[in-house]
């Protein structure tokens, strides 16, 4: 992230990532919000039912039964022309999966926060990214935030990401559970004067609205055609195309405003002249960042790779960036079963042969990962491969050691 | 109370289009057409899963003449909720209707439904009940008749009806009734009354489904009607804080008044395995079922 001087009038808070996320909703302007509480999303909806209740939000806050209830009500808000926000995580995400689907599908704009968590069993409240990850397929696009400041960002540009018209996918904002949910960081917020003249009012005709008297247009029902599912999905892959573009116009103009300029997809530290790359996203790759700077001081030539965005997949960004690396390692804090890493499973195959392969299997179910342990982990995927020359592993799961 | 001569200027107005791919006979759409007689055919409609979610025909065509949502299984509840409150925000006024089948309603959705409910909603949910899970091929459902044949409990169901419009009595909603496709003044009524009530109002359409039911296609309203008049369907209104028996149950509250049960039961293949002591033990509840009503007419 580099810095401009900005257009907006900025004023520093010290929030938490949760709370981050609600001043983003404030300012947003959303009309509705669908609340259920989840460990470690609550405080996201608590902070929005206290702003409605004070009087510096003007929306109708609906305390659902459930977290499906929860995608069903704002994605029937957004339906209706409103601009609409939910919460959740975990196991909330997965009650809500068939609704994911739905609302991805019925191209309605649409933004929620997604305070990653382990699933159970065991119940484990901490930290995993398996669960946001489990959304990659339904057609939301999906972000994950390094600190509070990138998710109160990601937050105000989803809903301008989501309302293009070359887009109208929801879009799903990722922080990690209790690491920025619930830990406190200084962050610039802009004045409601400069986000209102760079985000109006959702247009409710875009893409259609549903309202009693007005046009008999249906969403939904069967397709006359067999193909036709075949060609909305086309469409939504198109959507996910222009969202690339789309989604550097917003950080783009959002980098003017604020003077923060992200990525926009992923972001490079210390890459340029880099002969390994390291892959991660979320909170974690601060630590990561640390652990480079160390590793550089002791002459390894690494750099991070830090994915923004994990749908649209920043297929072009990543394979520009290992054009010419020796080696790649790939942080997964998340699991696919029968497989390995996701993010390591999606890049292997931008990976050529010839460039040694890690994919690093850690910090499940939310235990710790120091910037000394990210810097034994890489050096020692470096060392292997300078004296062995390639090295190709799948899977490497990086477990400490506990006392029984 | 609505009149026929005033029902007469919707004489040619399609509220669904001809060329629908509804069985013959089908009760829902003869339901919705009065649903939207009594909306004058201003409202804005979300459909779960079920029949009424294939009878429209297929995209981007549809038989509807008014705008429709048509949303996944359990949620049509929620989505309601939403799509109320957003088009009020944005100024519009008009009726936002669920119209649901009776598994979208009794069980998968009825979270949802109590949901929506308890917090007072501002939309009519409408269950239409062909007591079975029609759409995918006549599977018991909760509001399934007690010993009825389907395909999941082909010796006839051993559980009783739900009995979902009394529940939702104890939501403490503004509006619950019962209703019935061959009453349609009365249905209609139901509608007018209920749309001049702000928040959550529920009605339990009766709705005969001739191929689930195993009766002919042309059944469909005789059975309607000989479920309120062999006393098997009551047709009951509860309007803020008042329960009356509607007009077409009066005279049934006197059992002597009731046609045989053997008259609804014989025309319906699904109840053709009953013993003769089954269908005894189906007036014994039937006589409970009215106890209840009348009880709770005196005291609500």
């Amino acid at each position: 992230m580099s810095s401009q001087v900005p257009l907006a009038k900025q004023v520093r808070k010290v929030l938490v990532g949760d709370h981050a996320v609600a001043e983003a909703v404030r300012l947003a302007k959303v009309n509705i919000v669908s609340a259920y509480p989840i460990t470690p999303q609550t405080l996201i909806v608590e902070r929005i039912s206290e702003m409605i209740e004070r009087g510096e939000l003007r929306a109708d806050y609906v305390r659902v039964e459930s977290e499906f209830a929860a995608l069903a009500t704002v994605y029937g808000a957004a339906a209706g022309g409103a601009r609409a926000f939910t919460a959740t995580s975990s196991h909330g995400l997965f009650y809500m999966y068939e609704m994911l689907w739905w609302a991805a599908a019925s191209r309605v704009p649409l933004v929620m926060a997604v305070v990653t968590r382990a699933l159970g069993p065991p119940w484990n409240i901490h930290d995993e990214h398996t669960d946001i990850l489990a959304m990659r397929d339904s057609g939301w696009i999906i972000g994950m935030a390094q600190n509070v400041q990138e998710a109160f960002d990601m937050t105000l540009t989803a809903f301008k990401i989501s309302e293009d018209e070359r887009v109208l996918l929801p879009v799903a904002v990722g922080l990690d559970g209790f690491i920025l949910s619930h830990t406190a960081e200084p962050l610039d917020v802009p004045s409601q004067e400069d986000v209102d003249a760079w985000l109006p009012p959702r247009n409710p005709r875009i893409p259609y609205v549903i309202e009693p008297g007005g046009e008999a247009i249906t969403m939904g029902n069967l397709p006359g055609n067999d193909v036709y599912h075949a060609i909305l999905k086309k469409y939504m892959d198109e959507s996910m195309e222009s969202a690339k573009k789309v989604i550097a116009e917003v950080y783009d103009e959002y980098g003017k405003l604020t003077g923060r300029n992200y990525g926009p997809l992923t972001e490079c530290y210390r890459c340029s002249d880099a002969k390994y790359l390291a892959v991660s996203m979320g909170a974690w790759s601060g630590d990561i960042m640390n652990a480079i700077d160390r590793l550089r001081n002791e002459g390894y030539s690494i750099g991070l790779l830090r994915i923004r965005y994990v749908r649209p997949f920043p297929e072009e960004d990543i394979s520009g960036w290992i054009n010419g690396m020796r080696g790649i390692i790939v942080f997964d804090r998340d699991y696919s079963a029968g497989m390995g890493g996701v993010l390591a499973g999606e890049i292997n195959g931008l990976v050529p042969n010839n460039v040694s392969f890690e994919g690093v299997l850690a910090g499940l179910g939310g235990f710790d990962v120091s910037a000394d342990e990210f810097k034994a982990i890489m050096r020692d995927f470096v060392d292997k491969t300078e004296r062995e020359g390639l090295v190709r592993i799948r899977k490497y799961w990086y477990i400490p050691k506990i006392e029984r | 109370m609505v009149t026929i001569t005033e029902l007469h200027k919707y004489g040619k107005t399609k509220f669904i289009m001809p060329g629908t791919a509804a069985c013959p006979g089908c009760p829902l759409q003869v339901g919705m057409r009065q649903l939207a007689m009594a909306l004058d055919g201003k409202f804005a409609m979300v459909i779960p899963a079920g029949c009424s979610s294939v009878i429209p025909g297929v995209a981007p065509y549809t038989a509807y003449t008014v705008p429709v949502l048509h949303v996944p299984f359990a949620s049509s509840p929620a989505v309601a909720s939403g799509l109320v409150r957003a088009v009020k925000q944005r100024g519009v006024n008009g009726p936002v209707v669920v119209w649901a089948g009776d598994g979208a309603t009794a069980d998968i959705g009825f979270a949802a439904l109590s949901g929506a409910a308890y917090r007072d909603e501002d939309i009519l949910y409408v269950m239409a009940d062909n007591e079975a899970y029609m759409n995918t091929g006549i599977q018991a459902s909760g509001t399934t008749s007690w010993m009825a044949w389907t395909t999941t409990s082909p010796r006839g169901k051993t559980e009783d009806k739900k009995d979902v419009a009394l529940i939702m009595l104890m939501h403490k909603v503004p509006y619950v009734a019962t209703a019935s496709i061959a009453y349609p003044m009365d249905f209609i009524d139901k509608v007018r009354r209920a749309m001049q009530i702000k928040g959550f109002k529920f009605i339990h359409l009766h709705a005969p489904c001739p191929p689930g039911w195993k009766m002919d296609d042309s059944y469909t309203v005789r059975a309607a009607r000989l479920a309120v008049e062999t006393g098997a369907w009551i047709l009951w209104e509860y309007n803020q804080g008042k329960l009356i028996i509607s007009p077409p149950s009066i005279p049934y509250r006197d059992k002597s008044r009731r046609k045989p049960l053997e008259d609804y039961i014989k025309i319906q293949g699904r109840f053709a395995h009953l013993k003769p002591e089954d269908i005894k033990v189906m007036e014994e509840k039937i006589d409970r079922q009215w106890d209840l009503i009348l009880k709770l007419a005196e005291i609500i």
